[in-house]
């Protein structure tokens, strides 16, 4: 397998990578011309590196350096190995779509299940009619990387007045090794619906691949939504991921994000509030060891008076591991009554971990309440010792007021069992450090 | 065999000696009092007892069951039976104290190698020994100490000194802060606690507490020493005098 390398000036290697997958991309001539303008626009920007703005912390042509070429289609083999990552990883109750290696696997999926609560359709079949999902502003270099290469994903409609009955997760499972998976989905919430949407990235026994996901999500007017997303990715992997957000009037909006894996991740949220009376709570965890670079940025947009947004993000670094949090939080000029603010801390394990914490607000309207605190350090030893001295071995004194520390994020989400499973996720991750 | 034995214990504290040359020793069963002026290096030998780092041991030893305790970090002290009830308990928030309770004691008995408590016998026995501390449920669902009064700091070392059942308790200035009442809940679930096979170092600065745990033998701490100990009557003879005619002696 050649590898394609994605640096600038590097044309003809860029090129390969998007020839060699054409003949796997779903869509119509119409959307291949959509991709193949998405691919002209990645191969002019090349990877993003430390001298865009955004990407300033997260440098991925030093980080990653090359992009993989696409995982072969899932043969029966790499199916039998998600199948077991689906049963590691499912949520009690909720209705699976799985995705493998980048392709929908309906075996796996609980369509039949899903279909009397929600419209469900792959990106593969939407994509034959109609190439409007590849559009994205795409200035960001990943995004149109995305939009040309995606294989598949889930495209969902959950109807007006929609009070689904379980959460839906979707699955992205790994198992070819060195390479990469492009998947991007639609989640569409009518008026007056309640969902929740759950998204896990793992590996079934693959290594150093890499993940490039998208998603686009809208929250009608009145609904109440929980969008959790758990990335656990193997710890030699990549995961670039881009959420595109928009959110109606009335609605109660509830976002997690917990890094658990990968080498390199980075997810991006874009988050408009686009109508009056909407709260949004957006709040995430890093959890990082090793040499892992964890990056979560997120932009809330303001567009509309009246809002509230709440941001929490925690990170908890170790070794010599690097989390980088940017939270942008824009007020457009009509944007009167605008509440919002945001807390970043992060807690460092060892004295070569590093955080970038990047605060910043942008506000065009005069009426408002908005404000971010950013703090680093370590545990604090007179807590450590008063733990040690009731008996706790070092580990689990530390692995007792980091759950603490974290527990401030994760407290936001409502559901019991799913709070209860994401602590979960996060005592494991303790476990591997003990 | 002594239970406790500190032997011409010196102590640095960043570069400035503390403790210089200090000797105690605790017998099963015994109850002590080390009484001494703000400053004279009681807390900065509880600290080192319980593994406090930040403290240079430059000479001397600590002996405990006959074992070296300087040689053992702080959670290994713990569960050997070595318990030291905070002058001032840190509070944690985030970590409920029902929690905490349950991860040290099954550590301790761990260390041990002993088998966990079960659910059921852990919490009969909290409810057990916090009814009798007047200590309310609602509590032990919130972060540890957090925001609880002075007096509810205490009690909740003494619970703790309850249900982990050491052989040797260190209280560091248990009646600070607290008023009559306070004291008198906290100094009962002490004396409660006393028994042929446990005993009790009781620091204060006044003989007040004194009152309420009644100690076999009291010492007089001044300048990082012992300089003096006795019976009891020497801590009413303190509270008379006060600690001046000991000054000189150290
Ligand atoms: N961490 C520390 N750093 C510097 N000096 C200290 C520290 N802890 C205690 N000391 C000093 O050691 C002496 C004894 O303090 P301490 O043990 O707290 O006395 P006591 O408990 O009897 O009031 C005091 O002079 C105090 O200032
Ligand atoms: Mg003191």
């Amino acid at each position: 397998m050649n590898v394609a390398v994605a640096k600038t000036g590097n044309g003809r290697a860029v090129s390969d990578l998007f020839a060699s997958a054409e003949g796997r991309l779903p869509g119509s001539p119409s959307g291949i011309a959509v991709r193949r303008e998405a691919f002209e626009t990645y191969e002019r920007l090349g990877l993003p590196h430390r001298r865009i703005e955004e990407w300033k912390y997260t440098d991925l042509r030093a980080l990653v350096g090359e992009v993989l070429p696409l995982a072969a289609a899932p043969d029966a083999a790499a199916l039998k190995r998600a199948a077991e990552a689906v049963k590691a990883h499912a949520i009690a109750g909720a209705r699976k779509l799985v995705l493998v290696d980048g392709v929908f696997a309906a075996d796996l999926s609980d369509v039949k299940a899903l279909a009397a609560e929600a419209g469900f359709r792959t990106l593969r079949e939407t994509l034959e009619k109609d190439a409007g999902l590849l559009k994205t502003a795409a200035t960001d270099a990943v995004i149109a990387l995305n939009a040309a290469m995606a294989t598949d994903g889930v495209v969902l409609d959950i109807a007006d007045g929609a009070q689904l009955s379980a959460p839906i997760q979707i699955i992205h499972i790994a198992t070819v090794a060195s390479a990469s998976a492009f998947t991007r989905s639609q989640v569409a919430i009518g008026k007056g619906a309640r969902a929740t949407i759950i998204e896990s990235f793992v590996a079934a026994g693959a290594k150093a691949y890499q993940v490039n996901d998208a998603v686009l999500l809208s929250v009608g007017d009145n609904s109440d939504v929980a969008h959790i997303r758990l990335m656990d990715d193997a710890p030699d992997a990549l995961n670039v991921t881009s959420h595109f957000v928009t959110i109606g009037a009335n609605v109660k909006f509830n976002f997690f994000n917990m890094t658990t894996g990968a080498a390199v991740s980075r997810l991006q949220g874009f988050i408009t509030l686009a109508g009056e009376g909407s709260e949004l709570s957006a709040n995430g965890v890093n959890l990082l060891q090793n040499t892992e670079h964890g990056d979560t940025t997120l932009v809330v947009d303001h567009a509309v008076p009246n809002c509230v947004s709440r941001e929490v993000f925690r990170a908890v670094i170790d070794d010599r591991a690097h989390s980088v949090f940017q939270g942008r939080i824009i007020v457009r000029p009509d944007a009167q009554k605008t509440d919002g603010k945001m807390m970043i801390r992060a807690l460092l394990l060892s004295d070569e971990a590093e955080a970038d914490n990047k605060p910043e607000l942008e506000i065009f309207a005069d009426d408002v309440s908005c404000g971010h605190g950013a703090t680093a350090g370590a545990l604090d030893d007179s807590l450590l010792f008063y733990l040690k001295a009731r008996g706790l071995p070092e580990k689990q004194a530390q692995a007792l007021l980091i759950q603490a520390f974290v527990g401030e994020a994760i407290e936001q989400i409502a559901d019991d069992d799913l709070r209860e499973h994401v602590i979960g996720i996060a005592e494991r991750w303790l476990e591997r450090r003990q | 065999m002594p239970l406790l034995e500190v032997k011409d214990l010196k102590v640095r504290v960043e570069e400035r000696e503390i403790l210089h040359g200090l000797t105690l020793t605790v017998n099963e069963g015994e109850i002590h009092a080390i009484m001494g002026p703000n400053g004279s290096g009681k807390s900065t030998l509880s600290h080192v007892i319980a593994g406090k780092p930040g403290y240079e041991v430059t000479d001397g030893q600590i002996l405990f069951k006959g074992e070296d305790l300087l040689a053992m970090a702080p959670n290994e002290r713990a569960a050997k039976g070595v318990f030291l009830a905070f002058q001032y308990p840190v509070e944690i928030p985030g970590v409920a104290t029902m929690n905490f309770l349950r991860t040290a004691l099954n550590a301790q008995r761990k260390a041990r190698g002993e088998s966990e408590y079960s659910t059921p016998d852990f919490l009969k026995k909290v409810r057990e020994v916090s009814k009798s501390l007047n200590i309310p449920q609602d509590m032990l669902k919130r972060g540890v100490n957090v925001g609880f009064s002075g007096g509810e700091k205490k009690r909740n070392e003494v619970l703790q000194m309850a249900l982990f059942e050491p052989s040797l308790c260190i209280l560091d200035e248990m009646d600070s802060g607290l008023d009559i009442d306070a004291l008198r809940i906290a100094a009962d679930g002490v004396n409660a606690l006393h028994s042929p096979k446990r005993a009790m170092v009781v620091i204060t600065h006044y003989q007040r507490l004194l009152n309420y745990i009644v100690p076999d033998i009291v010492h007089v701490m001044s300048k990082g020493r012992v300089v003096k100990s006795g019976g009891k009557e020497l801590a009413l003879e303190l509270e008379a005098s006060g600690y001046a005619q000991f000054e000189d002696a150290a």
